[in-house]
């Protein structure tokens, strides 16, 4: 376990030498040390993943502590690892998704000046996430957390030249800081609460909140930490960042606002479930506002037309599907979700991101089409993500998505609504990205003369990873077969020591899940059918859709931003004009600039003792000896 | 007793720092003229070296206190502590002083043999039990500052500078020296512990005696350390010293001041602790005072490191009122933070000062198009010197602050806390300037630099954060310096 100090340092180390490094570094450097030190990092996973594997399920808790960080009085914080099967899955997905995303980018990012400063911060992004998911205490996690929401925000401006990159980052950083407020108060209330921030003494105190003032608290907490997951992940009504910051080059959109960052509120309320269980209000909080958000975001995802977007929408009904399985108590569902979610999802952006480079940084649907003749690598393994991500049965999504729904539906927190949300997204999941895969692929190329001469198939430094994701896409739902499938869920018992403190839940009967199970087989193949309907055979009825009143409501995303600018953004602007032009300007500066300008009358003045001769500075001396000697002597 | 007892009597294990020093400035001073040109830059590997030594030496002594001379010198962990901050500020002094010798023409063996003796009696000063001791120590480490301080010989500035601190230096010295006349009549003893334990039993006229030789010893702790209002030196000879020798001066001296003042103090307050809290109280406010608002006001950018340099000894000397284990611990690792950073600063001007020949703040203005290093350098030694995370500085304030606070000394640390808002202003300005001013020329990056200044810009960045961000262990071993002393 001693590795474990090395699977963060190794990325931070990346970083350091990219960053300090500069031009000096030659660019081939970069091309291997970038990539290079997350797949080291991703090796030293395995090994610490293999270890803890080789003890007993009971003892797969293992902390190791570097050093103590933080000590003032009764406080103190070490640098501590948690290894612990959770931690480990969420590592292993941050580490070998996060490598492949770096060997993508040397393709993708090729060609850019800001090639050096790019895997800096994508370096830097993966130790903040390592230290998020690794840490064993409320603080260092808290710092993964502001790091990751830091490089975010850096790699979304990424190209700042571009006002609306540079828009998103700041929309981005902004709102987050609204979940993060929430987040720094709930680890706040934790450390009054339980006056430690180490998640073991915190868990293990947590029983003793469960009395009905207890309760209370603990659902003040779990509210609290939950706004920060909702900011974090983009869940409503916090949502509206992530879809701008697909302004950000797309492997980050790839990497943090698909793979890893954004699931980090989802790992997060996994890891406080002890929390969560003590407050039932809490939990359904977290799956209403879960299913709300996959099925408002699906809808929009419905009629967007940038391929980016879509994606965006997407990743928000996805990470609504995750917190859905948290409030219903099916936190290993949710995770299983995580992961396979990570496979597909990062899959898709790599794909859109190889589509938008072979066409020139075209990212408009209604500009694409029929490139499935030119990009037969990118084709095949998109077309695998979206069966997967559609819920077709045999591919990852379908048994991740499954387990989830059916959760919804026989967990005593969830119920029929739910299940239904649930279900009815799972068909718009599908209409939505066959809508998109026939757009781009299939049909007549509708980019122009200029464009459709570039059109190429990426670099193998691209297609390898599409390649690999479209294997684990594949296969990777296969860890969490379902008994009634003739499976043994692996991933349950393999993360059941996380979870063993919950409750069981009562034992569906098979017949009944046969039922769910084919009603999402129908309700995918329905979505499919109905995109397959408006563009592929008849999309003259696809173009009467779009008079509809309902239609223009989903395009413009239900409106939610011009509510936001004008219900928030512009009283906050012009409340804080007033507050500015009346307050700090008079009232605030006027004393700053009052009290600067008496400590400077004073400098001038005492300047004026400083004359340059000796005898004075002399007699300074002896007038100092004599006040000492008369103050101490008399005194 | 004769000579040959005592030499038998010596431990010299306990002595192993200042032997390696003594050596090698000896060494370095008699090799000096039998080497030819060619070959002088010896001089410079073998003062590394020896300081080196010096520091494993140091090292090796650590929890090893052992007594010489009849208890009158020590190598208990305090004189530990403060021995690796001389060698740090010294060795960092070095590195960026091959450079600008060479440049200056000086004679470069007389230069590292002074540095090496000065730091040897600063090692005497932070080693001693005794009050001669602690006297003789300051004058050894004293004298070859007056020296240095000089050291530009055909530069009238550097010549006054050298003047300057040398007349008030020994005025100041007969200070102090006259003060221990003092404790002695009332005592019978220069010895510190011997002092303390008579405390109890003096009445009358030792009594009267033993706060004479108070004040008086407080007067020369204080003109070293450049506290207001024995501080008027500084900012003439800081700004006319040449600049590696301001540097070294900032740093060391203050430190060994301060070790010698908190050895005897710590010991010597008793019955006597309150009235002399009283004074060290009015000295940190003063000085902070006088320092922070003088500062702001400077163009010269040495000048203004100069008062920096004396509202940093308020800071140490808020330690010194806070006192007791918390306080004391709390100055040395500000004093080890202090020395990192501010030679950071002063490599950082002597680096301009190469390339550019100004000392003037305003030609700073837009140093990060010329020099972005640099500029990115000095920005983190200004916020440190300010006292904003997550850097040495910081971590120091914190901890002289909340010492302080538990030895409620409230009204003190908001005067502390407004001073070093005040300071804000003048540090922040170069960081402004540097940043958000052009460049008077619009010049191309040239940022070439000598190795070693490349490696004490490196160590002090580095030092720097490392204490602002995980400060446990160093404050741990300034916590574990003190054991023997309370």
């Amino acid at each position: 376990m001693d590795l474990v100090g090395l699977i963060p340092l190794l990325p931070i180390l990346g970083f350091a030498a990219i960053g300090l490094g500069g031009r000096w570094l030659p660019k081939k450097a970069v091309s291997i040390l970038g990539p290079g030190v997350v797949g080291a990092s991703f090796l030293m996973t395995l090994a610490v993943f293999f270890q803890l594997f080789s003890l007993p399920p009971s003892e797969r808790r293992v902390v190791t502590s570097l050093f103590s960080w933080v000590v003032a009085g009764n406080f103190s914080v070490d640098i501590s690892f948690l290894v612990d099967p959770l931690s480990m899955v969420m590592a292993l997905v941050v580490t070998g998704v996060g490598f492949l995303i770096h060997v993508y980018s040397v393709g993708y990012m090729g060609e850019d000046p800001g090639y050096r400063r790019y895997f800096a911060y994508l370096n830097l992004f993966t130790f903040s996430m390592l230290c998020l998911v690794l840490s064993s205490n409320f603080l260092l996690m808290y710092l993964g957390w502001e790091g990751v929401g830091l490089c975010s925000y850096l790699l979304i401006g990424f190209w700042y030249e571009k006002k609306s990159a540079a828009d998103a980052g700041k929309k981005a950083f902004i709102v987050n800081r609204v979940g993060d407020f929430g987040f720094a108060l709930g680890v706040m209330l934790i450390f009054t609460t339980f006056g430690t921030l180490d998640f073991g003494g915190v868990f293990s105190q947590a029983p003793a909140l469960s009395t009905e003032g207890g309760q209370r608290i603990a659902t003040a907490i779990t509210l609290l930490l939950f706004l920060g997951a909702v900011g974090k992940s983009a869940q409503i009504p916090l949502y509206t960042w992530l879809p701008d910051a697909m302004e950000g080059p797309t492997p980050v959109s790839a990497l943090i606002h698909a793979a890893t960052m954004v699931t980090a509120g989802v790992y997060m309320v996994a890891r406080c479930h002890a929390l969560y269980l003590l407050a039932p209000f809490s939990m359904a909080v977290v799956a209403v506002i879960g299913a709300l958000t996959a099925i408002m975001a699906a809808s929009i995802g419905l009629v967007q037309n940038d391929i980016k977007r879509v994606l965006a929408y997407s990743t928000i009904s996805q990470l609504g599907y995750m917190f859905l399985a948290c409030g219903v108590g099916a936190f290993t569902a949710g995770i299983f979700h995580l992961v396979t979610h990570a496979f597909f999802k990062a899959l898709l952006f790599l794909g859109a991101g190889s589509v938008i480079h072979a066409l020139s940084g075209e990212q408009d649907l209604r500009k694409m089409g029929g490139l499935r003749k030119y990009m037969p690598a990118t084709y095949t393994t998109f077309l695998i993500a979206t069966l997967a991500i559609s819920g077709v049965p045999l591919l990852s999504g379908f048994f991740s998505k499954d387990q989830i729904l059916s959760a919804a539906f026989f967990s005593p927190q969830g119920g029929n609504f739910l299940w239904l949300l649930g279900i009815v997204t799972a068909s718009m999941t599908a209409f939505y990205m066959f809508r998109l895969f026939f757009l781009t692929f299939t049909g007549g190329c509708r980019a122009s003369e200029e464009v459709q001469h570039h059109i190429h198939e990426s670099p193998h430094s691209m297609t390898v990873p599409l390649m690999i994701l479209g294997f684990l896409a594949v296969v990777g739902g296969y860890i969490g077969m379902p008994h009634a499938l003739g499976g043994v869920n692996a991933i349950a018992g393999y993360l059941a020591p996380v979870f063993a403190d919950l409750p069981h839940l009562p034992e569906p009967s098979l017949g009944m899940e046969y039922l769910l199970m084919a009603t999402s087989v129908v309700v995918a193949f329905l979505g499919i059918s109905l995109a397959y309907f408006f563009y592929v055979r008849s999309p003259q009825a696809a173009e009467r859709l779009r008079q509809n009143f309902l239609y223009t409501l989903l395009l413009n995303k239900y409106y939610v931003d011009e509510i936001y600018q004008a219900l928030i953004v512009s009283p906050i602007v012009a409340g804080s004009r007033w507050v500015w032009e009346r307050f700090d300007l008079g009232i605030i500066d006027g004393a700053v600039n009052g009290s600067a300008r008496l400590v400077e009358k004073l400098a001038l003045r005492g300047r004026q003792l400083q004359t340059g001769y000796v005898r004075q500075y002399a007699m300074a001396v002896v007038m100092g000896v004599v006040i000492i000697l008369a103050y101490l002597v008399w005194g | 007793m004769d000579i040959f007892s005592i030499i038998g009597t010596v431990d010299y294990g306990a002595l192993l720092p200042e032997l390696f020093l003594l050596g090698f400035a000896l060494v370095v001073m008699l090799l000096e003229p039998f080497l030819p040109e060619r070959y002088k830059p010896v001089n410079f590997y073998l003062t590394v070296f020896g300081l080196l030594a010096a520091a494993g030496g140091s090292l090796w002594l650590w929890n090893r206190a052992g007594v010489n001379f009849g208890g009158m010198a020590t190598s208990d962990n305090f004189a530990v502590f403060f021995r690796l901050v001389f060698i740090a500020g010294t060795l960092l002094t070095v590195l960026v002083s091959k450079n600008y010798l060479a440049s200056e023409k000086f004679a470069n063996g007389e230069y590292y043999a002074l540095l090496l003796f000065s730091t040897l009696g600063m090692m005497f000063m932070a080693g001693s039990l005794d009050l001669m001791v602690i006297f003789l120590g300051l004058e050894v480490m004293s004298i070859p500052l007056y020296i240095l301080a000089g050291f530009r010989k055909a530069d009238v500035r550097s010549n006054e500078a050298g003047m300057k601190y040398f007349l008030i230096g020994a005025f100041a010295s007969s200070f102090f020296l006259y003060g221990i006349a003092l404790v002695y009549g009332a005592t019978g003893t220069t010895h510190l512990q011997e002092i303390y334990n008579q405390l109890p039993t003096l009445q009358g006229r030792g009594d009267f005696l033993i706060y004479a030789g108070a004040a008086l010893l407080t007067v020369g702790f204080a003109f070293k350390v450049a506290a207001v209002p024995f501080h008027m030196w500084a900012p003439d000879v800081y700004e006319g010293a040449p600049t590696v020798v301001t540097a070294f001066m900032s740093a060391g001296p203050k430190a060994a001041g301060f070790a010698a003042l908190l050895r005897t103090f710590a010991l010597f307050l008793g019955d006597y602790k309150e009235a002399m809290v009283a004074v060290f109280w009015v000295l940190a406010v003063l000085t902070m005072t006088v320092g922070n608002v003088l500062a702001l006001v400077q163009s010269n950018i040495k000048r203004m490191l100069a008062y920096s340099s004396i509202a940093h000894a308020g800071y140490v000397l808020v330690a010194v009122v806070a006192g007791g284990p918390d306080g004391v611990s709390a100055a040395l690792f500000y004093l080890l933070a202090y020395t990192v950073m501010n030679i950071g600063a002063f490599a950082v001007v002597l680096a301009v000062e190469g390339k550019e020949g100004s000392n003037q703040i305003g030609d700073y203005r837009g140093l990060v198009n010329r020099h972005p290093y640099l500029a990115a350098a000095m920005t983190i030694f200004m916020l440190s010197l300010t006292g904003i995370p997550p850097t040495a500085g910081f971590v120091g304030k914190l901890y002289i602050f909340s010492a302080a606070v538990s030895a409620n000394q409230i009204p003190l640390v908001v005067i502390a806390v407004l001073n070093s808002l005040v300071s804000v202003y003048y540090y922040l300005g170069v960081v402004v300037a540097m940043y958000m001013h052009p460049s008077p020329a619009a010049e191309k990056n040239q940022s070439f630099y000598s190795l070693p200044l490349m490696l004490v810009l490196a160590l002090t960045v580095w030092g720097t954060l490392q204490l602002g961000i995980f400060p446990q262990a160093l404050l741990r071993a300034a916590s574990d310096s003190l054991v023997g002393l309370f």
